[in-house]
């Protein structure tokens, strides 16, 4: 057994790499949540939507995708896929990864949105004749927004937490990056408590973030242009 | 290969994984319990030592801790094998949001409960066994039976430190035969369906745990 002691000469050592690859992390959870709520959006749309079946076939799709494991749906993409001619490279495989699996989840928060609107805002566009759309995009998105961000912000930081699993598929993220460093020089201790504390710090600093956005919207509502 | 032996390497991956979530349940429960009343009802030191495990299991992510466990723990002369490393992390990891669970369920019973159970001069203790924990028992199990479902989707990750659960078993049988889609398929359909029977469980345990407490319709 090795005498284990902190090293702080090591810590500087890696400290530059790990950060380099906290890029590769933040850009995969920034693409991946702008694709999670845009197909977030589109399932909770398509729930509300006129056909019975698309309704139902959405929601056991959405069931599907939120009760298997993220990791199994990143092989997925990634083994699977090249078979049909679609081959991606691992960030964009994380992408759409994540955003699909968080999508699924952020639908429910959308939809509770939706219908969290007052009907009385449905009665009043219908009887200004407004279209479906300009519903949507003028009167009910608008008031819906604010109580949705806290749990959207919720699932966005989760999302963030599940980046390492992207290591499985030889992207080099902070974890991975850690676990090449820790097998060379055979120290896992510094590299491994350096990603653990830069993933907690940036947590913590989104929460605070998210609860300061927040308070920051307008209670009434807001233009969307 | 033949689906039919695909099925039936898979199958064995996933008494693997049953037997995981299994283990790691009750000590995410326990976690849960524990430190849910210890951040509720214990003085001071106790209850920031509570707060920072939730804080520090709930901030970073489970595959971090499970290396943690699993690479660096041993260095500090913890010998520790590859399930009970796992099963540690999921458990630990699971039971950190079920503080919350417990927490939150605890906080919505009516405080008119608190006072009427004062009132009739019951001990703190005979207060929490008696009055509280049967009526916030029933609020907690639909989130735990979330959280039940995060657990099983979080024991794949045990498959990257070379557990042979149902995510390692196709990963190396993908490896092996190339047979990639319907290997890959299969797996979501195990896991969906594991998935499936616990959710099932949960519902039946609400319905079985809301008798005689006067709620939701039927009794």
């Amino acid at each position: 057994m090795i005498e284990l002691t902190w090293d702080w000469a090591f810590v500087w050592q890696v400290l530059p790499m790990i950060l380099s690859a906290a890029k590769v992390t933040l850009l995969a959870t920034l693409l991946g949540s702008l694709l999670a709520v845009t197909v977030g959006l589109i399932f909770a749309l398509l729930r509300r939507g006129p056909s019975k079946l698309i309704r139902i076939v959405v929601y056991w799709l959405m069931e599907f995708i939120r009760s298997t494991p993220l990791l199994i749906q990143i092989f997925f993409l990634y083994y699977v896929m090249p078979e049909f001619g679609i081959s991606m490279s691992p960030l964009v495989t994380g992408v759409i990864a994540l955003g699909v699996h968080y999508g699924a989840y952020l639908s429910e928060v959308f939809r509770s949105g939706i219908e969290g609107v007052d009907k009385g805002q449905w009665e009043a566009s219908r009887a200004l004749n407004l279209t479906t759309l300009d519903t949507y995009k003028d009167i009910i998105l608008p008031q819906a927004i604010r109580p949705m961000i806290p749990a959207t912000g919720n699932y966005i930081i989760a999302m963030f937490k599940e980046t390492p699993q992207l290591s499985a598929i030889t992207l080099l993220e902070m974890l991975q990056v850690a676990k090449i460093i820790g097998s060379e020089n055979f120290r896992y201790l510094e590299p491994f408590t350096l990603v653990g504390v830069l993933y907690l710090c940036f947590s913590l600093l989104a929460a605070y973030s998210i609860h300061h956005i927040e308070r920051r919207f307008p209670k009434e509502g807001f233009n969307l242009r | 290969m033949e689906l039919g032996e695909i099925v039936s390497v898979l199958l064995q991956g996933a008494v693997v994984t049953i037997q995981i979530v299994a283990m790691a349940l009750p000590l995410a429960a326990l976690m849960a319990f524990v430190f849910g009343l210890i951040r509720l009802y214990a003085p001071a030191p106790f209850k920031q030592l509570a707060i920072v495990y939730i804080e520090f299991f709930r901030g970073t992510s489970a595959l971090i801790q499970l290396y943690w466990i699993y690479f660096v723990l041993p260095f500090f002369g913890v010998s520790i094998d590859a399930l009970t490393a796992g099963v540690l992390a999921l458990g630990l990891n699971i039971g950190a949001y079920g503080t919350e669970v417990v927490r939150g369920a605890i906080q919505a019973v009516p405080k008119g409960q608190y006072e009427a159970s004062v009132a009739l001069n019951f001990s703190a203790s005979q207060r929490l066994v008696y009055i509280i924990l049967p009526q916030a028992l029933v609020n907690m199990i639909p989130p735990f039976g979330n959280l039940s479902i995060e657990l099983v989707k979080a024991t794949s990750l045990v498959s990257l430190i070379t557990i042979a659960d149902l995510t390692f078993k196709a990963k190396s049988l993908a490896d092996m035969t190339l047979q990639v889609g319907e290997i890959f398929g299969v797996v979501l359909v195990l896991y969906f369906a594991i998935a499936q029977c616990l959710s099932l469980f949960f519902r039946y345990l609400e319905k079985r745990l809301s008798r005689g407490l006067g709620r939701g319709g039927v009794n």
